[in-house]
């Protein structure tokens, strides 16, 4: 059986068109060759370091209310993962709070009314999933850098970390942006969308906005903010859940 | 006739045709562009829905939609569908299992779904692309290629004489002699189209879909929005696909031994004057 099917697999390889056939096997052994992906990966080096130069404190577009989609497609996790989730979600989170800790000189517990009580903003933005969908939506809340201002940066920071409530396949959900995008004007700690509360498919009580990047950058569920000097270590490594499982690119703001 | 030089050559003559910068380009471009559309065509798999304007998701209007219906594919282009099972939405894969993707293993980059992996391909050689055509047109303006081959002179755009070409190009009767070192006007219209329109325009309606690059050019708006330009860059890759399917056959029907060994060494031999 086994001889069969090789055998069988054997004529459709050497019937794909000879030429083609080879091609897309070199695509492929290239594509699991470790120093060609670390050259094509360079092409995010030089995304970002453009990105920085030519537009590193430029506002992503706002839209009117007239222009939001219908509906805001919800994607990746639906649900926050845990007793403790379920059970501030039943209290509508008014015994939760946001912990925000690792390289800051005054770590806090800074409960939902304590958000609400910062500054807020509210913004009309276009969420770009790495999939190619866009939806546009309406998000409040707290910049992050007056959240960050509250707990005061040690000067070894480099990187402000999300840590999440939900599981997804098996793993927790993790972010990270750099200093340049966790200070930016729209970065923002969104517990309400649309003019209501994050519902939990949308990641209540608190959403990322980072509106420069793609989608999986938004963490949901934000229960903990760390600021740290490297990613190294936390979690994969590679500074998300994404980019630990599957090599999606750190920065997304391609 | 009288401007071709005080020597001039004759069909069967073995001449220079190609200088080195086209030689480098056409061949860096040629490979860059096959990865750009497999790397795409895998990209496009994660989400096979296309829509315009800004914003655009499963719940909105699509206008071309690639999917399967139990087992069998479909592709549904406004009120239109059509069956493609086997070639897009399902096919059966290289190890005989059915699969259920828009566009199939042999035509994407990697060949397993990866958005990750194509993600990496596409924009890692998306940098050979655009500094590509930026080094080609600054070499090409500056050694005089686009003035003297490229350049639509008033004359070739005289209707008559565009006609004369496509009837010629239908009777499959090219140039001979010292008339086949110049590019018909069919020839510049093609390449002028791919230099100064497709390869500019799918370069703009890529940055337009980056978050980051849309902030701070707005260049999406351009386009009417980023689901637009998402489609416009598809529209323009299967341009591509026609550009190249078009310049293959031509190939293949003006000698592909000599037209292959311009590309490569830019010698060729200049074919015999019709008798």
């Amino acid at each position: 059986m086994t001889r069969l099917i090789l055998s069988r697999r054997g004529l459709i390889r050497a019937g794909a068109l000879g030429a083609g056939g080879a091609l897309l096997t070199g695509c492929d052994a290239l594509n699991g060759n470790p120093a060609f992906r670390s050259l094509l990966e360079t092409g995010e080096d030089a995304h970002l370091a453009t990105q920085r130069l030519l537009g590193s404190d430029a506002l992503a577009r706002e839209y009117d209310a007239a222009q939001m989609s219908p509906e805001f497609r919800a994607n990746g996790s639906r649900q926050g993962a845990g007793e403790d989730y379920r059970r501030h979600l039943g209290q509508q989170f008014a015994q939760w709070s946001l912990v925000v800790g690792g390289l800051v000189e005054k770590p806090l517990h800074l409960p939902l009314s304590a958000l609400r009580a910062l500054p807020q903003r509210t913004q009309i933005t276009r969420h770009d999933c790495v999939e190619g969908w866009s939806a546009i939506g309406q998000w409040t809340g707290p910049r992050l850098a007056a959240v960050l201002g509250l707990a005061g940066l040690k000067p070894q920071a480099r990187y402000i970390v999300f840590h999440c409530a939900d599981i997804y396949n098996g793993r927790p959900y993790y972010e990270s942006i750099d200093l340049a995008d966790a200070f930016h004007p729209q970065t923002i700690l969104a517990w309400a969308m649309n003019g209501q509360p994050l519902p939990e498919r949308h990641g209540a009580p608190l959403r990322l906005r980072v509106e420069r990047q793609l989608g999986y950058k938004h963490a949901k569920f934000v229960t903990r903010i760390e600021a740290v000097s490297s990613l190294a270590g936390i979690h994969g490594g590679k500074g998300g859940y994404w980019e630990d499982q599957s090599d999606y690119a750190w920065y997304a703001g391609i | 006739m009288s401007d071709t030089g005080p020597v001039s050559p004759q069909g069967g003559d073995l001449v220079r045709r190609h200088r080195l910068s086209v030689r480098l380009w056409h061949w860096v471009n040629a490979v860059t562009l096959l990865v750009m559309l497999m790397s795409g065509l895998m990209i496009f798999n994660a989400h096979p829905r296309l829509y315009w304007g800004e914003y655009g998701a499963n719940s909105d209007h699509a206008w071309l939609q690639i999917g399967a219906s139990g087992s069998k594919g479909l592709v549904v282009v406004g009120p239109e569908t059509f069956e493609t099972t086997g070639w897009l939405g399902t096919y059966t894969d290289a190890d005989g299992r059915a699969q259920r993707h828009a566009f199939p293993d042999w035509a994407t980059i990697p060949s397993n779904y990866s958005l990750a992996d194509a993600r990496i391909w596409h924009l890692g050689f998306a940098w050979v692309l655009a500094l590509g055509l930026l080094v080609f047109l600054l070499r090409s303006l500056w050694n005089g290629h686009l003035r003297r081959d490229i350049h639509i002179t008033r004359a070739e755009w005289k209707p008559l004489h565009i006609w004369h070409d496509v009837k010629e190009h239908a009777r499959l009767r090219f140039p001979t002699g010292a008339a086949a070192l110049r590019y018909n006007v069919l020839q510049k219209l093609a390449y002028a189209s791919v230099l100064f329109v497709l390869l500019p325009l799918v370069i703009l309606t890529g940055l337009a879909m980056s978050p980051g690059t849309d902030a701070w050019s707005s260049i999406s708006a351009l386009f009417g929005g980023r689901q637009s330009a998402r489609s416009i860059h598809f529209l323009c890759a299967f341009g591509f696909v026609g550009f190249f399917l078009v310049h293959i056959a031509m190939v293949v029907l003006a000698g592909p031994f000599n037209e292959v060994r311009s590309m490569v060494t830019g010698w060729y031999r200049l074919p015999k004057e019709r008798t």
